[in-house]
């Protein structure tokens, strides 16, 4: 069997080698210049970038700009909360990107100079862009919920940026006794991950149901509907009945609106809780980085052309990922996945000045409701004629009345899914 | 032939006239089942299956096959497109992959089968029973090899292909022929229900830790 990936190459016809030459911008080249794209944030979405780009292109020099010398996923980790998994598992380095020739920076992005496309850092150095790729995940509304700050979240755990965070609500749940009260209260949206605050939920149950069996859990949710509903119901029902209440936005005057930590106080308009564990997710705009370029508008998050992830307010410049107001696809991390392989492509395709392809986006996800009990969303997704949405061409949810055995295997595939798409952001 | 494209590359920049770059609509398509099936299908498990090694008449068939759902709006879709006249293919059952199917065009399925049928076969890393496996050789000559060929790492004739395939996909997989949840060729028919019934269930297992074993 022949081990060719044949390149079809695109559309702007030619297939001699000279003609292509004449589309790309001679004078650069010629001189030697250098394309350079920077890459800032090396998670779910930068990694990808940079891979991808690099791939295609190993003249393109890259580079990527990650605070933390290695990542978290946050995805999966809710087993790790529940206790199936350990966090080790979670944590991924960045040598085979440098491996790839991408120059991996372990700084932080402080500031970006629109005017002299530079990217300034914490430590004071400087990198210069052709092209800009912004993948900063998200940032917390720290202001919505009275009383909810860093200092809170270090005993309120949100454990919605995976790590610390991670570790510490897990920590609480091993300390917490029998018949204690676990309280989540999941976010309007949008926000990253919509079923994984209830993936959370089927993780802690499955804990609490063996080793604490009197314990219960409170969902004070700010909406009255959530991603997967349906399936996660009946799984609660199945799996961990009369342990789980969740409560609609309507019903508390839109979920809890202020805590007390040092009291271990959370509250809604109308009543006060006292839980033993609080897992409280604030409502989340785009990452830092991305708020203080003026890469994002009036709702917190950053508008995009949908076929490329150019900023629609700094050309030049795109984001992916959470950060992205990716019309269509939910906040994830295979959405992140899939939408860096698009910007990837337009991106290459602006700086060789070529034609890219026709964007096609995928996303995929899985939640683990038992350790033999999985159920999924999945969208293939293609950009509308208008342009205004990445529009769902097909898709949809695990059938509701799926057979154990079907539940069973999409554990294994979520597992699956999980090394392969860590494959792809860190080898 | 990598080598050379590298070559290529690198002489290019003294050269000053193009790259080799250009990111195309096959890419666009096949990039994105990455980070499930693994870079070129190569799936790091431990179910999702490997997509290498086998022929664009297979793969187009699985795809349609969760594409279309039923067999006669398979079998139309087949009929109608001469492209397609060598394919043959069964209705099939999935988890997810009938979701992904659908939103695709039988063109673009066309790019993404062209994409895979490309791929070596990847011989995943997976424990294996050897005295186990040993049995399964002799079931796999005895009932499969005449259709599976070369150990089972052969997609002639447009079969499926078995070696180093994940163990659980392989084992669902012969679960769902033999309830009939999915439809098999009268051949493989015929040779797997007399396995089962003079080997027993557990002929399963050891023919998936033969093929597990095989390096082709």
């Amino acid at each position: 069997m022949r081990n060719l990936r044949r390149r079809h190459f695109l559309k702007f016809g030619s297939a001699s080698l000279i003609a292509g030459a004449s589309a790309i911008s001679m004078p650069n080249i010629v001189l030697g210049a250098v394309r350079k794209v920077v890459i800032i944030g090396g998670g779910a979405g930068g990694t990808i970038a940079a891979k991808y780009l690099k791939k295609s292109d190993p003249l393109i020099e890259v580079t990527l700009i990650e605070s933390d010398k290695t990542y978290n996923t946050c995805f999966m980790s809710n087993e790790v909360i529940g206790g199936g998994r350990k966090i080790e598992s979670l944590n991924h380095g960045y040598d085979g990107l440098k491996n790839r020739g991408v120059n991996v920076v372990h700084d932080t992005a402080s500031a970006i100079d629109i005017d002299r496309n530079t990217v300034l850092t914490t430590s004071g150095d400087r990198f210069e862009y052709d092209r800009l790729i912004v993948s900063p995940g998200i940032s917390f509304k720290m202001d919505d919920i009275d009383g909810y700050d860093s200092v809170a979240a270090k005993v309120m755990p949100h454990a919605w940026k995976a790590g610390a965070q991670t570790s510490l609500l897990r920590k609480q749940l091993l300390a917490m006794d029998d018949g204690g009260l676990v309280i989540l209260a999941p976010p309007a949206n949008p926000f990253r991950c919509p079923p994984g605050p209830y993936e959370r939920v089927c993780q802690i149950a499955h804990y609490l149901k063996r080793y604490k069996p009197r314990s219960k859990i409170l969902v004070i949710d700010s909406k009255d509907k959530f991603s997967k509903q349906a399936l996660f119901m009946q799984g609660w029902e199945a799996r961990y009945k009369g342990m789980i209440d969740w409560i609609p936005g309507t019903e508390t005057g839109g979920g809890v609106t202020s805590v007390d930590s040092a009291k271990m106080v959370v509250s809604t308009d109308f009543d006060d809780f006292n839980p033993d564990v609080a897992n409280i997710i604030p409502p989340q705009q785009a990452g830092d980085i991305a708020l203080l370029s003026g890469l994002s508008d009036s709702s917190g998050w950053c508008p995009v052309h949908l076929g490329t992830f150019e900023s629609k307010i700094h050309k030049g410049i795109h984001i992916i990922g959470d950060a992205s107001m990716a019309n269509g696809m939910p906040k994830s991390a295979y959405a992140a996945n899939s939408q860096a392989k698009v910007c990837a492509a337009a991106v290459l395709a602006s700086l060789n000045e070529t034609e890219m392809p026709e964007p096609s986006y995928v996303n995929t996800c899985y939640s683990l409701v038992a350790p033999d009990y999985g159920i999924s969303i999945a969208a293939v997704y293609r950009l509308s004629e208008d342009q205004s949405e990445i529009k769902s061409m097909s898709g949809g949810l695990t059938a509701i009345d799926a057979s154990a055995d079907t539940l069973q295997r999409e554990v294994q595939y979520a597992y699956s899914w999980y090394d392969n798409i860590v494959a792809d952001m860190f080898t | 032939m990598r080598l050379l494209v590298h070559l290529i590359l690198f002489s290019s920049l003294s050269l000053a006239v193009f790259t080799l770059n250009a990111s195309s609509q096959s890419e666009m398509l096949t990039d994105t089942c990455v980070a499930c099936h693994g870079e070129n299908g190569n799936s790091l498990g431990p179910a999702i299956p490997n997509l290498g090694g086998m022929t664009r008449n297979y793969l187009l068939g699985a795809m349609l096959a969760f594409k279309y759902g039923e067999n006669d709006q398979l079998n139309a879709a087949i009929e109608s497109d001469q492209d397609l006249e060598d394919v043959e293919a069964f209705a099939r059952k999935s988890t997810i992959m009938a979701r992904i199917a659908k939103g695709y065009s039988d063109e673009e399925i066309k790019i993404i089968a062209d994409h895979f049928s490309e791929q070596e076969l990847f011989v995943s890393q997976q424990e294996v029973n050897l005295i186990k496996a040993k049995s399964g050789e002799k079931l796999h000559e005895k009932y499969c090899a005449n259709c599976h060929e070369n150990r089972g790492t052969s997609s002639e004739g447009d079969t499926g292909v078995l070696a180093g395939q994940w163990r659980p996909y392989f084992l669902w997989t012969m679960a769902d022929y033999l309830d009939g949840s999915r439809e098999m060729p009268k051949k493989m028919k015929i040779k797997l229900k007399k396995m089962v019934k003079v080997s027993g269930i557990e002929s399963l297992d050891l023919l998936a830790n033969y093929y597990a074993s095989v390096i082709p």
